[in-house]
């Protein structure tokens, strides 16, 4: 049967990100500043690191920025030799300093090679530092997942909190090693070319400058042009994903309704708004680069032609116009990298929020210091006037109290959405009660460790969990310790012995993720099992058994029955005939108990809990 | 891949257009260092008994200034038709895969996952997109730059030219050993972030789960460990790949060196004709080249992925249907009675060892209720997914009112059919969209009224804007009961012959489900199919369908099965006490 598959909610769609030379859309951080500095606290224990890898980069770009000046004397002096029809005499590079052509010629190759060395070693440096930054960030995201309270995830979606975990701090790692390891290089080089092309030449330096100027600024232009198109492409991709999304999942309902037509023309309109931003986004910033090529070449000509000049009157030499050639060449880069590095500190700085807006939530309130310990473990739980509310101001339990006895069995009933998975929350502390108290043996819960607490529970929840792995390491879970024998026990007590066997592998069975490859009957077999093998003091059964058919719920029954046995528990049931037998059962409508007490004097009071029971089992109609 | 080219095919002679611009415009750039050279040698008078000539200057910096210009304007020009042409590729393919998934039955979408096809159709395309506008560009430009720069150097000095190859061989030997080692490792850490994606949805999945057995560290464990994974490969081969860019400059740089040097032992001078500017030319095509390679080299690097997305776009294109309308159609006839009979049905899902339906035979009378019951996996869905033909029968056949649905023109069929799924589908915008789905949505009446029947009017009568209230994406603003009855009233609203309940009551509370279900006997009079698992919500059908491992176990009423079927004896004693079972 097709389940409509949630899963892809699981991967938000977010837009696009640029690229290196920062096109694409980028997002804004809303405190850049901040973001920025608390950023700074994990690259800090690395600036010893990035300040070397940065002292390499600079030297590397200074040797990029003599070599083709030497190779510019080089050159020259090769013309003037052939000009003059003369052997060739020792070059001058500075002052006393002079050096044969082939003695030349081996330093400029070391020159090259030490810089190819000198860069690729940063790049080394920085690529560890930055996959460690983000490695660290994932650990404390790991570690945090489970200290948030699980209020936390009422306001946020877990496609979200997933993004945050993976997309953002990809992002980081992705651009914090783009700018750290450009911003040196780019600096050195632009400056480094500038100053030498100055001493060398003024004049051919201001053609260059003047040219690079408009390159930069044709660049701002462009970008900031199809910046407007990205956003609006972002927004229509994401309609278009939505759009998909829905259609797909619904495919049954728009077949039988015969929308198809209707969806197609709502597909349409997104498609063209698709079409649209897509063309514009990209024919602007597909000629960016051509653009400022173009502008590149008119240097390139304009020195050509200037440094022609200059050579005929006699002021330069002609291996200078190879050097500042191949400068305009050089400088151009940079200049693209520079121009893009603010973009990218921005999606940085955007991503690197969310992470830290996830870091820094706040945590489960730490137990107490002194915390307090069951002696005697007897089971014997008390609601003392509980009031809980999710949100500030509408309180969903309102003075509860209740007496439960070791041993006893409570039941809670009540329509959907009445709030009973709310007295799982707060018994299990997964949220705490903001007024009065439940003890259990006597001791307040707010006292006691979370740990020891949840310890004393065996837990079954409507939703199976499962995950990737063997069924035997599933049925292990949080009791590692047991035997197989004991698993085996487990498994037959909860009716799954039988199912386990007859799958390939049979313990050693891989479930695929949460359990998909077996029904959904047979996953909530499965987490009964573990909660048999877990074996606690008390019993938390809410909707244990909802996906199992009645039949074999028969069956289960009796092993809960026996598993319940002697121990408190607590259990959250649609079908009231399962729950008859509850010592206590606890009737909730919309968030409040509003009837307790056994099956027989609760149908005695012909309240609520009679109207329910009788519309569960209602009288037949009289037929004709 | 043959399927995804097609798509570029109405664009063939704009495509060659392109190429034909690309090319020009490599060739202009590539002509500048050529005038460079013509500029030195005949403005400067470099050439052996020549002197200045400052008109020639200008001359050669005009033609040079006017290469450049064509080249801006063949590129705007060439860029335009570029996007152009992408863009309405994607377009279009968009829309046929969309058309495509329309069509499927359930059959091909278990087959791809709802998931996937939601995948292909964004991230794939967009992929597909981005490459045809870059290939568009860039498969042309860089060989006919690496082609031309090369050629351009020989005709300077062929022996001295040979320092280039050379070059490039050492380039390319480097490009393919880098490639061989990452290549490969980059699906790995694909894999690897998946792995990442998976534990960590595992563990919020889980949060309850995790916090009850204590096993925080355990959640903890497995995320760093997939995260140190994922760190251990990506340094390695972001390491590996960072090599290119210093062994290229370096190789750039010696190239550069050994030409002068050699240039000027060897050549200048000795061979007749070679002078300073080609020797400059000469040095200038070089670093050409090796960057044509090295940007030929990263287009590469986006083929495979590219022929990824292509064939995933493709599988669905491609994908067979096997559910369509048949050539000997039958039109319907004005009076509809809804009686649908099952012959000998069996039913398998494709791939499954067994059939899931054997041997089903019944007839649900028109205007009658017929219910359906039985243990988890005894395919009771599946029996009533086969009448939309979401699936279609294995063997035997399906018919209404006698006549075959595969018959039946698709849209027809599914004109009569109410159906309401499991979980409540719902569809962002309006209420009174979502009730009025697929038909007139001026029909305010019928939708008060649906909605009323559906028990769904006080809840939406208390949201703000009642009927316009929007619902959003998923109906994640309304609870699992309310879209139930939205669902409900949605089928209802459509006035269909035959409704279709796919255990559609199960999120409701039992007073609903009761008030629901009086509402449904007394106020619709056509045939309706109803999967359960309550015995309660189907006590009074006319007719129970009793369904054990794929095969009917008994029909008949409330009564006559519970004194003689075994099956729905055991059924009933589960969820019914002893003084109910005997009421």
């Amino acid at each position: 049967m097709s389940q409509p598959q949630q899963r892809s909610k699981d991967k938000p769609t977010r837009p696009m990100r640029g690229g290196f030379h920062g096109m694409g859309y980028f997002e804004k951080a809303q405190d850049f500043k901040g973001t920025m500095k608390k950023l700074y606290q994990y690259i800090k224990p690395y600036m010893g690191k990035i300040l070397f890898s940065g002292l390499m980069s600079i030297l590397a770009s200074l040797l990029t920025v003599l070599a083709p000046w030497l190779l510019g004397l080089m050159i020259s002096e090769v013309a003037l030799a052939f000009q003059e029809s003369r052997e060739l005499l020792p070059i001058t590079i500075i002052f006393g300093l002079q050096l044969e052509l082939l003695n030349m010629s081996i330093l400029v190759i070391l020159l090259y090679s030490l810089a190819g060395i000198l860069s690729y070693y940063q790049a080394y440096l920085l690529i560890g530092m930055t996959q460690d930054v983000t490695y660290q960030m994932r650990q404390q995201i790991a570690v945090k997942l489970n200290r948030l309270p699980l209020s936390y995830f009422d306001s946020q979606s877990f496609g979200d909190v997933l993004g945050r975990s993976t997309n953002d701090v990809e992002t980081i790692s992705q651009t914090l090693n783009q700018s750290l390891s450009e911003v040196f290089r780019a600096i050195t080089l632009l400056l480094g070319v500038m100053i030498i092309m100055f001493i060398l030449n003024w004049i051919l330096a201001l053609v260059v400058l003047s040219t690079t100027l408009v390159s930069f600024y044709v660049a701002r232009i462009f970008v900031k042009l199809s910046q407007k198109f990205f956003r609006k492409q972002a927004k229509a991709t994401g309609d278009m994903s939505g759009h998909v999304e829905e259609m797909f999942n619904g495919h049954r309902i728009v077949k039988v309704f015969n929308y198809q037509e209707q969806a197609l023309k709502e597909f349409d309109n997104i498609n063209d708004d698709i079409y649209y931003t897509t063309f514009y986004s990209q024919f602007i910033s597909g000629i960016m680069f051509p653009m400022q090529f173009f502008i590149g070449n008119l240097g390139f000509i304009l020195i050509a032609g200037v440094g022609a000049l200059l050579v005929v009157n006699g002021s330069i030499q002609v291996g200078l116009i190879q050097t500042f050639l191949t400068y305009t060449r050089q400088i151009n880069q940079p200049i693209q990298s520079l121009g893009s590095i603010a973009s990218v500190l921005q999606s940085t700085a955007a991503a690197a929020e969310r992470i830290f807006d996830l870091l820094d939530a706040e945590n489960e309130p730490e137990d107490d210091i002194e915390v307090n310990h069951i002696g005697d473990f007897k089971g014997h739980v008390v609601f003392d006037n509980v009031h809980f509310s999710y949100v500030e101001g509408t309180e969903v339990i309102k003075g509860f109290s209740a007496d439960i006895k070791p041993g006893q069995m409570v039941a809670i009933v009540g329509p959907t959405g009445a709030g009973k998975t709310t007295m799982v929350n707060l018994l299990m502390r997964f949220y705490d009660i903001q007024q009065g108290k439940i003890t259990i043996d006597g001791v307040d819960i707010k006292t006691m460790s979370r740990a020891e607490l949840r310890a004393l529970f065996g837990m079954v929840l409507q939703d199976t969990w499962l995950f990737e792995g063997t069924i035997y390491e599933n049925l292990l879970y949080g009791s590692e310790s047991s035997s197989e024998e004991a698993v085996i026990k487990a498994s037959k007590l909860a009716q799954s012995h039988h199912f386990i066997e007859s799958h390939p592998g049979g313990y050693q069975f891989e479930l695929s993720e949460a359990g998909s490859n077996i029904s959904l009957g047979q996953q909530q077999l499965l987490t009964i099992s573990r909660a048999m093998l877990a074996n606690r003091p008390m019993l938390i059964l809410d909707e244990a058994t909802s996906s199992v058919d009645t039949r074999t719920e028969v069956l289960i029954q009796a092993a809960m029955d026996k598993l319940m046995h002697n121990r408190t528990s607590f259990v959250i049931a649609h079908r009231l005939s399962t729950i008859k037998d509850a010592d206590v059962i606890l009737v909730m409508k919309d968030g409040n108990i509003v009837e307790q007490g056994n099956h027989q004097a609760l149908l005695d009071q012909k309240g609520f809990y009679y109207d329910l029971y009788q519309s569960q089992f209602e009288h037949q109609q009289p037929s004709n | 891949m043959k399927t995804i080219l097609s798509y570029l095919k109405p664009y063939r002679l704009s495509i060659i257009f392109i190429f034909i611009l690309v090319g020009t415009r490599a060739v202009l750039t590539l002509l500048l260092p050529l005038i460079l050279g013509l500029l030195i040698n005949e403005g400067i008078g470099l050439a052996a008994g020549a002197s200045p000539d400052t008109s020639k200057i200008f001359l050669y910096s005009g033609y040079m200034l006017a290469a450049s210009l064509l080249s801006i304007i063949i590129t705007v020009g060439s860029g335009y038709m570029e996007t152009t042409i992408s863009s309405k590729f994607a377009k279009t393919l968009r829309r046929d895969y969309y058309l495509k998934v329309q069509q499927f039955s359930l059959t091909e979408v278990d087959d791809f996952s709802i998931a996937s096809l939601i995948t292909r159709s964004t991230n794939d395309i967009r992929q597909l997109q981005m490459n045809v506008n870059t290939m568009l560009r860039l498969i042309i430009l860089q060989p006919v730059f690496a082609a031309g720069a090369i050629i351009f150097s020989i005709v300077q000095q062929p022996t001295l030219s040979m320092v280039l190859i050379a070059s490039i061989s050492a380039l390319i030997f480097m490009i393919a050993i880098v490639f061989s080692i990452v290549l490969p490792r980059f699906e790995k850490v694909q894999l690897l972030v998946d792995k990442l994606n998976q534990v960590i949805r595992e563990n919020l999945s889980g949060l309850r789960v995790v916090r009850a057995f204590n096993t925080q560290k355990v959640q903890e464990n497995k995320i760093k460990k997939a995260a140190k994974d994922s760190m251990d490969l990506n340094i390695f081969v972001n390491r590996v790949l960072t090599v290119m860019f210093p062994v290229m400059s370096i190789i750039m740089g010696v190239t550069s060196v050994v030409i002068i040097y050699l240039g000027n032992e060897y050549f200048l001078g000795v061979v007749d004709g070679f002078d300073p500017g080609g020797l400059i030319a000469l040095q200038q095509y070089s670093m050409q080249a090796i960057l044509a390679f090295m940007f030929l080299s990263f287009t590469f690097i986006m083929i495979p992925r590219a022929l990824i997305s292509a064939r995933r776009v493709a599988e669905v294109l491609n994908r067979n249907i096997e559910i369509k309308d048949s050539n000997t159609i039958i039109e319907l006839p004005e009076k509809f009675q809804g009686e649908i009979t099952f012959h000998d049905v069996s039913f398998q899902y494709q791939d499954a060892p067994q059939p899931i339906l054997k041997n089903i035979s019944f007839t649900a009378k028109a205007n009658q209720t017929t219910a359906f019951i039985g243990s988890t996996g005894s395919g009771k869905s599946t029996l009533i997914h086969l009448i939309p033909r979401f699936y279609d029968v294995t063997e035997g056949s399906i018919t209404i009112d006698g006549i075959d649905i595969r018959e039946m023109k698709q849209h027809d069929l599914h004109q009569l059919i109410g159906y309401v799924p499991q979980q409540g589908i719902l569809f962002s915008g309006s209420i009174k969209k979502n009730i009025l789905f697929g038909h007139d949505i001026t029909d305010e009446k019928g939708m008060e009224q649906a909605a009323t029947i559906a028990q769904a009017k006080p809840f939406i009568e208390s949201f703000e804007g009642q009927y316009d209230y929007m619902i959003a994406q998923g109906g994640k603003n309304v609870s699992g009961g309310q879209r139930q009855r939205l669902s409900i009233a949605r089928a209802i609203a459509k006035q269909p012959r035959i409704y279709i309940f796919d255990d559609s009551f199960s999120a409701l509370d039992y007073q609903t489900d009761q008030a629901l279900r009086q509402a449904l006997s007394r106020e619709i009079k056509t045939t309706k199919l109803i999967v359960a698992q309550r015995i309660n919500s189907i006590k009074d059908a006319d007719q129970i369908v009793v369904l054990e491992q794929g095969t009917i176990v008994g029909i008949g009423t409330h009564e006559s099965l519970l004194k003689d079927n075994q099956v729905y004896q055991e059924i009933a004693s589960s969820q019914l006490s002893k003084e109910e079972l005997s009421r």
